[in-house]
């Protein structure tokens, strides 16, 4: 306790405190004390939790989840170990015309994996509707002859970046144009959609909706 | 909004309210030291881990004890995620090689997570090693919602109390959270996280060559994508389930490898409000009259259900502009319809709404979708959950003992009203609690307002501003409502990873933590000392439907009338220039 009683001395400053407070210093002991007695708890409990929550805890979990779901548990990539052409939950860029097209991305380049973010434009930043319009013109000048209205998703652009996904009108909206550009009957691309559509899980979570570098992954795969 | 978005919501609900008494069951015997079903297995860690750090776990403390231990058990654990960030160049699990995060922003982080708001001023992915996720921030996820549960607790002593001066042992009630409710929880959901698609690993982020090549910033073509990996999963349970809210990567559960599908997402928003709801039943059960509790719940719920139903509405409707260039979003069974920007298709607007209220109501702060690009009613919605004080659901622990200090105002303005001293569960409240009461609730909105009016003022508080007009300035009064509240949430183009926004934000969200729990626990030392007056004639029931209308009423008026001229130069302003923009 020596050296805690010389700090207290030595923070109130000039020796008359310490002449005409005899309770002084002892007051002052007893708040050091009590602080000891409540630091030495605060350290070694924040230890051995540190070692539950933050070492036992996510090792446990990564064990469990390395043996129950392997590939779940390492991105769900699709392709041999050496070759890996994709992950099943993270989308890719499609700008060709053969190709059915994902959400526009706001990342750079588009569907930067580490680098994943919204627009995060406001309704009312003309910026936005620029955005728009020229998403609107690109999918016109690919498709000159289709006169629908496009689908929301195709012109907005994703929370992540990196949406796999679009929805079923959204798909629909394009299999005129892969189908002429590939030389397919519509309905053998119709048919292919409808193979890569999931719909709302136990029929009422989330929405419909198509996987896109599946989906053109299959169509790669019918030559 | 379609027919599945309507049916997702109500089943929610119903699984929400079905899960709220047997967890808060549960949690009531953990808290009375009764057995709960895993004490064969986690009696013995509890007892080796109070020997090891020297805790008496049946000697109580003094309020004054309380507070002291608390702040210094967090103040070591924000020195300690400063430290980790400082340092993890020099250290393993850093397979891709970050440096040290700067000063200001590893501050920022710091405070961020030990005052369970959870804040992100950078993206994960692109700046924090594994291990400064794992050892600093899951750490810190766990300890600063279980510090809330123990002051919730011990509050609730104080109530249930008389003539003591003791409110309990702050090691144990934090050990007792972490131990018997966090980690079960947050171990469970991670492995059915992890069984959805989200990524739990330690190796570096994976190469992939793409089908096509798309164009990179200066015009040059790349076809590779790198698929990022770590230990997402235990640190997104335990993110969701104690209200933190803290994305293992940037766009948080947006991302597909944090929330991969709809039933992950489910899960992850059933997390959110989980043990917020449940506590409320702890509550009940531990002042020995449930009643009590469920009328807390009907309040939060008669705040939260018109607000998400705001929400559903101004989403659903989307943008009047895109309609006008030929665009397809009206809702079907094919596809959600309204506004999708910054909105991912397996989600939807539906679950992308019920998502910013339920994470904004409860202090929790992540995202599944951007709110700086919802529509300005869609974005009012969650800014005034949070302004309402995080006591609609709010932060675990936090939230309810935010509500019982509404509750004690409650009691306060009718016992105005009738002329007669305002009780609450048997307990007189008179000057000093009200003194303190009056703090718990005038502190936040000082920082919001006072925050959002200083940053306005200064070139670095407007540099940051990404969107013009109103919404520029609902950019800063929506990151001061979030860090003065300590729920986290962003609309995330505002620049903010800067000295001024890490500095002022920093104090902001310690600012409203932790003096708020000095004077709640001032409240619990002073109650507890006090003596049951038995009911009278005159005795204001808390348990009616009277008072769940008067106590929502009162956080409502609160809220409103601090922040309507606030919001009326933002989110409202914003919504009828909107109108104007498209009328033909």
């Amino acid at each position: 306790m020596e050296p805690l009683q010389s700090t207290s001395r030595g923070s109130s400053g000039n020796p008359v405190a310490n002449l005409d407070g005899s309770r002084e210093p002892a007051g002052g002991t007893t708040i050091l004390r009590e602080l000891q007695q409540t630091l030495m708890p605060a350290l070694v409990l924040f230890l051995v939790l540190t070692f539950v929550t933050g070492v036992a805890y996510p090792l446990a979990v990564t064990v469990v989840a390395q043996l129950a779901f392997s590939s779940a548990a390492n991105g769900s990539l699709i392709g041999d170990p050496q070759h890996h052409v994709g992950s099943d939950l993270v989308g890719q860029s499609f700008t060709e015309p053969r190709y059915f097209w994902g959400r526009p991305s706001a990342t750079t380049p588009a569907y930067n994996g580490l680098g994943g973010s919204g627009s995060n434009l406001a309704v009312t930043n003309p910026a936005l509707m620029d955005a728009v319009k020229d998403r609107i013109a690109r999918l016109h000048t690919v498709d000159p002859d289709n006169t629908a209205k496009i689908p929301v998703d195709l012109v907005t652009a994703s929370a992540s970046g990196l949406d796999p996904q679009i929805s079923p009108t959204a798909a629909q909206y394009q299999a005129s144009r892969v189908a002429r550009e590939r030389g397919l009957p519509l309905e053998q691309v119709t048919k292919l959609i409808g193979q890569h559509t999931q719909m709302p899980t136990f029929g009422f979570l989330g929405q419909p909706r198509v996987d896109v570098l599946r989906l053109n992954l299959s169509l790669d795969s019918l030559k | 909004m379609n027919i599945y978005a309507a049916i997702e919501i109500a089943v929610f609900f119903v699984i929400l309210l079905a899960l709220v008494k047997p967890l808060g069951l549960y949690m009531a015997r953990v808290y009375r030291g009764t057995p709960c079903g895993l004490n064969q297995v986690l009696l013995p860690v509890e007892r080796l881990i109070y020997r090891l750090s020297g805790v008496r776990p049946d000697s109580e403390m003094t309020w004054q004890r309380y507070a002291v231990a608390m702040l210094l058990f967090n103040l070591i654990g924000l020195l300690a995620v400063y430290g980790i960030q400082r340092a993890q160049g020099w250290l393993p699990l850093n397979p891709q090689h970050l440096g040290p995060v700067s000063p200001d922003l590893a501050l920022n982080t710091a405070v961020s997570f030990a005052s369970n708001t959870n804040w992100q001023a950078y993206s994960g992915e692109s700046t924090l090693s594994y291990l400064s996720q794992m050892l600093g921030l899951t750490v810190q996820n766990f300890l600063s919602a279980a510090t809330g549960m123990a002051v919730l607790v011990a509050f609730i002593r104080g109530l249930t109390r008389q003539k003591v001066a003791e409110i309990g042992n702050f090691w144990v009630d934090v050990t007792r959270s972490t131990l018997y409710i966090l980690l079960p929880l947050s171990f469970v959901l991670a492995i059915a996280l992890v069984s959805q698609g989200v990524v739990q690993s330690f190796g570096p982020a994976v190469d992939i060559t793409t089908v096509t090549a798309s164009t990179d910033a200066e015009g040059k073509p790349v076809q590779t994508q790198q698929i990022p990996q770590g230990p997402a999963a235990s640190q997104i349970a335990i993110k969701q389930l104690g209200t933190n809210g803290g994305g293992f990567f940037g766009v948080n559960s947006a991302h597909p490898l944090e929330n991969p599908t709809p039933l992950s997402n489910f899960l992850q928003v059933l997390a959110i409000l989980l043990i917020p709801a449940a506590l409320c039943y702890t509550f009940g059960d531990l002042v020995g009259d449930t009643r009590q509790g469920w009328t807390l719940l009907a309040s939060m719920l008669l705040v939260f259900v018109p607000l998400l139903a705001l929400g559903l509405w101004a989403e659903s409707v989307g943008n009047p502009q895109l309609a006008d260039l030929g665009v397809d979003a009206n809702a079907s069974l094919q596809q959600s319809g309204g506004n999708l920007e910054g909105k991912e298709v397996r989600f939807g607007v539906g679950a992308s709404v019920l998502w910013s209220a339920a994470t904004t109501a409860a202090s929790n702060g992540s995202v599944n979708a951007m709110h700086d690009s919802f529509t300005p009613l869609g974005g009012l919605v969650p800014m005034l959950l949070m302004q309402l004080g995080e006591v609609i659901f709010g932060g675990v622990g936090s939230g309810l003992y935010g509500l019982l200090i509404f509750a004690i105002v409650a009691v306060f303005i009718a016992g105005l009203m009738v002329g007669r001293t305002p009780e609450y569960l048997g307990k007189k409240i008179e000057a000093f609690e009200m003194k303190m009461a009056a703090l718990v609730i005038l502190i936040p909105p000082t920082i919001v307002l006072a925050g959002t009016a200083f940053a306005v003022s200064f070139d670095a508080g407007r540099a940051a501003v990404t969107n013009p007009g109103p919404h520029g300035f609902s950019q800063i009064l929506y990151a001061l409502s979030s860090a003065g509240n300590n729920n986290g949430s962003a609309f995330a183009g505002l620049g903010v990873n800067n000295v001024f926004y890490n500095s002022l934000l920093a104090i902001a969200m310690f600012g409203s933590r932790f003096w708020l729990i000095i004077p709640v626990l001032a409240i619990a030392g002073s109650l507890a000392r006090k003596k049951q007056v038995p009911i009278s004639a005159g005795t204001l029931p808390t348990h009616t439907p009277l008072f769940v209308v008067l106590l929502a009423g009162i956080v409502v008026l609160v809220g409103a009338l601090t922040f309507v001229p606030a919001l009326a130069l933002g989110p409202i302003a914003e919504h009828l220039q909107l109108l104007s923009d498209s009328a033909p």
